[in-house]
């Protein structure tokens, strides 16, 4: 039995968080009756002129000095021919000669251990419209609201081996990217889409085999099969004595299985030329260093700042700096109440908690790091118990709550007056005698259930340490 | 006639340009096609082995615009002209099987 | 008001605002030739509606009243080629596949005509999306020469120099891509300017050849150019390609004095292929300069031979992808019967694109197809670099650059279409110009025998159309007073 390796390279593609788009000033905004977000140059009208967003370009150059591209001082926009209704002009402005990033690469780490995979290049393109398909009138329907939305292509070398080096590098790029503020890199929602070229051979081989492209991908479980799938497939192909063909296949992910898209009228001959409405982009080394300063602290740096300079564990840095959305609380909170451990605590303990109950994603979190912060005070200057503290934090989670406020108005303020908790402590001891007796007979285990009976009775305001402090006094009368 | 243009390559064109030419236009095309290329075979005696190719006369660059949005919602005059529309969308036949 | 139609566009602009004229009674001038000459010359492809016309006359005029239009063009009728988007206004490129598009929008040249008070007349007939010399392939029929209707106008802006010329408009706008202004003007006998790439927004204009088209002046007189120039012309931020120019001012070099100017001739533009009867006159309104202080001087301008196969290589490429976008869907001609998408693309266009605009989309897309590209298309835009470079150096030397406009006065009807080499020939000298993003304006100097107007084209260096307009206006005025 042969042994086979599946080499994997992909091209990814990330909507860039810009307000408009990248050749008109039409907003990117998703949602939107069809077409309500179009004008003469994003729906291809004749006559009309594209302008180039300079957003577009300093985003792109962040994410290429993110991944340790070179960045292009000169580069042009070029004209990807082809027909298809959701390309307005039927043709698509892209880079082909001179993409504006080129040669980065970056680190990865799976359980077979840490590789580099390196960028060949990223290129700023724009993005077609949307088709829907009119079941009932049997044609398909075209709006051009994600028409001119920008992208950036990230190209890779083939140097991915597998399903889990893939979605470790795909996970890696959304950070960086979200770290930038570049794009939100949702799959599901499209903003981050994979094409994977995947090719298989002996191990040991040093040319590569026939590679195929497969489209459609709009998951990690989606990509993950399909890698499986189409090693296997190609596999097949092989030990059959067939060839692989060179071609574009679109994932199904309900049946697992691909289809080939090629068709005669796809002649897959793009006809690349310099887009003569466009000039080029020169970027000069003051406008280079410019986005470099302006780099936002990345995660690795973030990370070994929080054990450096807030002492954390790095099981606890590595969870707050996975998303930008628990940095940025953390940070944030850290700022007004200078207790990152505390925070730390709420953000890994009750935070994590909530979300996984609620299945929710750390980006949909909607508490302002002051509510925190306020929380974190009332439980520091005794205002608040610990168990108190946690249903009102539920609060501040679910409905980003004013804590000092909600406390107030609720009455869970622990209560410190002596005179008050004198008497509770004195009904209770009536209550329990024999507790009070094994007390006296030294059986000190009595007394935790003596505490634990006063601040029931008290409904759990009670100050704890004037609870132990006033029962120690009156048993020892 | 140093080029000649054959069936496929008029075949093949077309599939690019999205035209459908009848019998009788392919053949003018092949010949019209063969004689225009055999005219511009003419740039190859020049020798231009060390000129970079020019698409901008003028060295502008840097065009940009800010990422401000000005544009409002102009549908209905984007539809207008739409041979086909429905629910505020341009109508095409098909696009998937 | 008689004769008003005689008046050029600037002398009829004053009678304007001098309150001798109504817009109104220009605007009524111009319906009553058109009356009179249309049906025999076909210059439009729309004529506008009179009413519509009229009420924007009345709006004019209370503007003029008020003191708010005081410009030299404030109710002065104008033509606009059809490829030039004007709202609300049919525009068809000449072309049945946009033989029902009525732009939302207006190209920002025509804008600017409408901000300086300009009244749309029609719209002008021309070669389909441009591409011809003879305006016979328009699919709304071929535009005749008023000096000769069994000749044609020139292309492919012919309609706008025929409408200037049978005095159905003022004065129009053509665009040129590889001598769409010049040719006709020489063959019509009118002015006209292609201006320096850049100069003249894009915005809306129907494209071609995107890096070579430009909108220029097509008018009775130099006077008339240098002023509609002065009016269309801006820095468009909305074109990416525009060009901002220390001055727009192009009316101060209307000086009779060409004193200082130094021309140069280039031998291969009068050797074999041209007209004896052209060549003559152009060497006489050359010696005209010459009288009035200009120096001149023949030298080698070998290169020039290259420009037509590099230009076409470049045209066709850019137009077979900037045609590309009618395919039935948005706007334009849709084909009644098609079996899916592809089916629907292809009859669309094939019924919707005359056979000219085919052979070129076909070219282009050869051109530009895996394999081809650095042969065809990187090698047209080395010889383009090399053609500018031609033209840097000349104008170190020169400050105008005399050429034909056309080897031969206006052909005969039918003539031209049968051989497209041939056809594209007879562009050679003015193809180069667009290749290196020059200014170029065409003057009348004279008549051949069969009493059809001649050309003389003067070639500025880029960003110095005053100098052609001094040239060209010192020579027109002489030759008035001679």
């Amino acid at each position: 039995m042969k042994q086979y390796e599946t080499v994997i390279g992909l091209e990814v593609h990330v909507e860039l968080a810009t307000k408009t788009k990248i050749f008109c000033s039409c907003s990117t905004q998703f949602g939107g009756a069809p077409n309500t977000h179009t004008c003469p140059v994003c729906t291809g009208m004749p006559g009309s002129l594209p302008v180039l967003n300079k957003q577009v370009v300093e985003y792109a150059m962040a994410v290429g000095l993110a991944t340790n591209c070179t960045i292009n001082q000169f580069c042009k926009f070029d004209r990807k021919n082809y027909f298809y209704p959701d390309n307005p002009q039927n043709y698509q402005i892209s880079q082909l000669y001179l993409p504006i990033c080129v040669d980065g690469g970056v680190e990865i780490e799976t359980a077979a251990g840490k590789k580099t995979v390196r960028i060949h290049e990223i290129h700023m393109e724009e993005d077609a419209g949307k088709l829907i398909h009119d079941e009932w009138d049997d044609c398909s329907l075209v709006d051009f609201n994600r028409s001119g939305v920008p992208l950036i292509e990230i190209v890779s070398e083939p140097d991915m081996r597998s399903a889990d080096e893939v979605i470790a590098y795909l996970e890696k790029l959304r950070m960086i990217i979200q770290y930038l503020g570049a794009s939100d890199c949702k799959l599901q929602e499209g903003s981050m889409r994979a094409d994977i070229n995947i090719s298989v051979r002996e191990v040991g081989a040093e040319k590569f085999g026939t590679r195929t492209e497969m489209k459609n991908l709009n998951s990690f479980r989606a990509i993950a099969r399909a890698i499986e799938g189409e090693t296997e497939r190609q596999i097949d192909l092989i030990e059959s004595g067939q060839p692989v063909i060179q071609e574009t296949r679109r994932w199904d992910d309900n049946k697992e299985y691909s289809y080939a898209m090629r068709s005669k009228e796809d002649a897959q001959d793009y006809r690349y030329f310099p887009d003569p409405d466009l000039v080029p982009v020169v970027i000069s080394d003051e406008w280079l260093n410019e986005v470099k300063r302006r780099q936002p602290e990345l995660r690795d740096e973030k990370l070994a700042r929080y054990k450096e300079e807030f002492g954390l564990p790095a099981y606890d840095a590595d969870i707050l700096t996975g998303t930008k959305k628990l940095a940025d609380i953390f940070e944030a909170t850290t700022a007004i109440c200078g207790k990152p451990k505390k925070v730390s605590n709420w953000l890994m303990v009750e935070t994590m908690r909530l979300l996984k109950e609620n299945n929710m994603e750390p980006d949909e979190i909607r508490f302002a790091p002051e509510n925190l912060a306020k929380l974190i005070e009332l439980v520091e200057t005794g205002t608040i118990n610990g168990n108190v503290a946690k249903k009102v934090f539920e609060e501040v989670f679910a409905n980003d709550i004013d804590p000092e406020k909600y406390v107030e108005e609720k009455g869970l303020k622990m209560s410190n007056d002596t005179d008050e908790i004198k008497e509770i402590i004195l009904k209770v001891m009536a209550d329990n005698p024999q507790s009070v007796a094994d007390y006296h007979a030294g059986k000190t285990k009595a007394m935790g259930f003596l505490v634990g009976q006063t601040m029931r009775a008290a409904k759990g305001k009670a100050n704890p340490g004037i609870v132990n402090q006033l029962l120690t006094e009156l048993l020892n009368q | 006639m140093a080029n000649i243009i054959s069936d496929e390559t008029i075949e093949y064109v077309g599939i690019l340009a999205k035209l459908e030419l009848s019998a009788e236009e392919k053949e003018q095309a092949k010949k019209d096609m063969g004689s225009m290329l055999d005219y511009i075979d003419k740039l190859n005696e020049l020798d231009t082995s060390d000129v970079e190719p020019m698409s901008h006369v003028f060295p502008v660059n840097n065009v940009f615009r800010e990422d401000i949005v000005v544009n409002g919602d102009d549908r209905e005059s984007i539809l207008a002209n739409a041979p086909g529309e429905k629910d505020g969308a341009f109508i095409v036949p098909k696009t998937v099987e | 008001m008689k004769d008003l139609m005689k008046l050029t566009a600037v002398e009829l602009g004053k009678k304007i605002q001098a309150k001798e004229v109504t817009v109104a009674e220009a605007v009524e001038a111009a319906f009553e030739q058109i009356e009179k000459k249309e049906k025999d010359l076909n210059c439009y492809v729309t004529v506008c509606d009179k009413e519509a016309v009229l009420a924007r006359a009345a709006e004019v005029q209370k503007q003029i009243d008020a003191g708010e239009l005081t410009g030299p063009l404030a109710g002065v009728p104008v033509a606009i080629k059809d490829n030039m988007c004007t709202k609300g206004l049919l525009t068809t490129c000449s072309s049945k596949i946009l033989g029902n598009f009525v732009p939302t929008y207006t190209a920002e040249a025509v804008l600017n005509l409408e901000k300086a008070g300009a009244v749309i007349i029609g719209k002008a007939n021309m070669d389909e999306f441009a591409m011809g010399s003879t305006t016979e392939t328009s699919a709304y029929g071929v535009t005749k020469n008023p000096w000769n209707p069994e000749h044609v106008p020139g292309g492919s802006s012919g309609g706008s120099c025929a409408a200037v010329a049978a005095e159905e408009c003022s004065y129009a706008l053509g665009s040129d891509t590889g001598g769409s202004i010049r040719q006709p003007s020489s063959f019509c006998g009118v002015t006209g300017i292609k201006p320096t790439y850049g100069t003249v927004s894009r915005y809306g204009l129907i494209a071609y050849g995107s890096s070579l088209d430009q909108i220029g002046p097509v008018a009775k007189d130099v006077t008339d150019c240098a002023t509609i120039l002065e009016t269309i012309a801006s820095y468009d931020p909305k074109d990416s390609t525009s060009v901002k120019r220390d001055s727009y001012d192009f009316t101060s070099a209307l000086m009779a004095d060409a004193s200082g100017l130094k021309i140069g001739i280039p031998k291969d533009y009068f050797g074999e292929g041209l007209d004896e009867e052209v060549k003559t006159s152009i060497l006489n309104a050359v010696k005209v300069l010459e009288e009035k202080g200009a120096t001149v001087e023949f030298f080698d301008f070998k290169l020039v031979e290259y420009a037509i196969p590099a230009y076409y290589v470049i045209a066709s490429a850019e137009a077979s992808s900037n045609l590309s976008r009618f395919d039935g869907v948005k706007y334009g001609y849709r084909t009644e019967d098609y079996d899916g998408l592809h089916n629907m693309y292809k009859k669309t266009r094939s019924e919707g694109f005359g056979p000219e605009v085919k052979r070129r989309i076909m070219l282009g897309s050869f051109v530009l197809s895996s394999g081809y590209y650095d042969a065809y298309y990187l090698k047209a835009l080395r010889t383009k670099a090399l053609i500018k470079k031609a033209f840097d150096e000349a104008f170190e030397k020169y400050d105008i650059i005399v050429a034909p406009a056309a080897p031969t006065t206006a052909p005969k009807l039918g003539e031209s279409l049968s051989d497209p080499i041939k056809m594209y020939l007879s562009d050679i000298y003015t193809i180069a110009v667009n290749l290196a993003g020059l200014p170029g304006i065409s003057v009348p100097c004279g008549m051949d025998s069969k009493g059809l107007p001649i050309g003389m084209q003067l070639i500025g260096d880029c960003f110095k159309e005053n100098d052609i307009i001094r040239a060209a206006y010192t020579y027109e005025q002489c030759s008035k007073n001679a």
